[in-house]
């Protein structure tokens, strides 16, 4: 099917981009990548008069490092972009390695970090990692900027904490102490994850591990019995002996999660998934 | 408010295709792949799932695989856009397309337009890639013919004896 026709604006700027939402208030919308929203007009899901496009904002790409360690990433930047970054690679490798296996190749050169964040379909990979990894975003409005931890910028399928004059601008990750290692392991018969876990394991931190699945449900979860029981195993253990410490935790935290049958999977399997998933992004982390 | 489709002003479009200076209006929501096909006849580039899964209508934008059902004809604005159609020289066809061809990496041909175009990006990015990371990144070009044992054949024969393809 043809997408219905649109009027395209192309900003340079973020007060401009800001200023025609504001103008065209419902009938417009963001465009980053296109890898969701192209798809979702040319089916007819979607509909506006008005679409943004931020492709030529310069400010919103690219990563960098602050003074501080902090590591901001523009929201236009791709995932191709963050796979091959040098900043990411080194100090963040497991979210390097994940973004190197979103969907395929074309997808990853168009798609950008921004567009699936804030499009919010739980089938995708990088906001489980990110809320792993306690990453905040920085989202722009007519009314300046604010901050909001990843862990409460998903709301539900396809619902964000961003009000609609706002754009996610970058997305920011505190540097990661030398002891401490993240990693992501999914699993999905299609080009999205059935479900997806990102663990981040610390040796030198009060918090030894972080553990969330995705996309086994509406927003990312957090796997709390794993986490506390991770901090009374002694974190120098032999792999399969913290995995055994840890199996049954993981196993009751899965089961809680609101699975449902659908075309990734059935519930009982999705959980089933989080279990095996987090075994090997746990050791990954810790090889 | 509804506008009627007439509303939205043409875009007039430029890019290099195939080497080629070309200019086009065309409507803000007209995918490339509909220029590429509808307006300037190449008909090389294969519509298929129009979701960005299978690959058969990847062409290069400035030297990347992209989906062209997918991609907005005004992100080709002043870029390089490669279909099938620009890799032979005259009569002389691309090392990529001999290698197919001699190893039978094809059957009903469909997908194979954007197979070679996703090659050639993959070559121009790894110098000798290893098989492993030939198949990471052909993972999103499906071909339903060969089973991909001839694909992955040709490719790996063309990175170790280019000479035999020249």
């Amino acid at each position: 099917m043809r997408a219905k026709n649109f009027f395209l604006h192309q900003p340079k700027s973020l007060d401009e981009a800001i200023a025609i939402k504001v103008e065209h208030g419902d009938d417009a919308t963001f465009h980053a990548g296109g890898t969701e929203l192209l798809v979702a007009l040319k089916a007819h899901v979607l509909r506006y008069e008005h679409v943004i496009d931020l492709k030529h904002i310069a400010e919103l790409k690219g990563v960098r490092l602050g003074s501080d360690g902090t590591i901001s990433i523009g929201s236009l930047t791709t995932h191709d972009r963050i796979a091959n970054h040098p900043i990411i690679r080194k100090s963040l490798p497991g979210y390097a390695d994940l973004s190197e296996h979103v969907a395929n190749i074309r997808v990853r050169i168009a798609g950008t970090l921004g567009g699936v964040l804030c499009f919010a379909e739980p089938h995708a990979d990088a906001p489980t990692m990110l809320c792993a990894l306690d990453a905040w975003v920085v989202l722009a409005g007519p009314n300046g900027l604010r901050e909001v931890p990843s862990r409460d910028f998903h709301l539900g399928e396809f619902a964000t904490a961003r009000t609609q004059d706002e754009i996610l601008a970058s997305i920011e990750v505190a540097p990661q102490s030398a002891g401490t290692h993240s990693a992501y392991r999914a699993f999905g018969h299609t080009e999205r994850p059935a479900v997806g876990v990102a663990a981040v394991w610390s040796l030198d931190n009060a918090v030894r591990l972080s553990l969330w699945a995705g996309a086994i449900t509406a927003r990312p979860t957090r796997l709390m019995r794993a986490e506390e029981m991770a901090l009374s195993i002694a974190p120098h253990l032999p792999h399969a002996a913290i995995w055994e410490s840890l199996r049954p935790a993981v196993a009751a935290d899965a089961q809680e999660m609101e699975a449902h049958d659908d075309l990734h999977g059935g519930a009982d399997y999705k959980r089933h998934l989080v279990s095996v998933l987090a075994e090997r992004a746990l050791k990954a982390c810790l090889q | 408010m509804s506008h009627d489709e007439t509303d939205f002003p043409l875009m007039r479009v430029d890019f290099n295709l195939n080497g080629n200076p070309i200019s086009v209006n065309v409507q803000p929501c007209e995918m490339l792949i509909d220029v590429l096909r509808d307006r300037l006849h190449m008909k090389g580039t294969k519509r298929s799932c129009d979701v960005q899964v299978c690959g058969a209508c990847t062409v290069l934008l400035d030297g990347n695989p992209t989906s062209s059902c997918t991609t907005l004809c005004s992100d080709a604005q002043h870029h390089e856009v490669t279909t099938i159609e620009g890799l032979a020289e005259g009569r002389k066809l691309d090392p990529v397309q001999r290698a197919f061809i001699a190893h039978g990496a094809l059957q009903c041909g469909f997908c194979t337009p954007g197979m070679i175009l996703a090659v050639k990006s993959m070559l121009a990015r790894f110098e000798k890639p290893t098989e492993e990371v030939v198949r990471h990144y052909l993972r999103g070009n499906i071909c339903r013919c060969t089973g991909y044992v001839k694909i992955i054949e040709a490719i790996m024969d063309l990175i170790h004896n280019p000479s035999n393809y020249q």
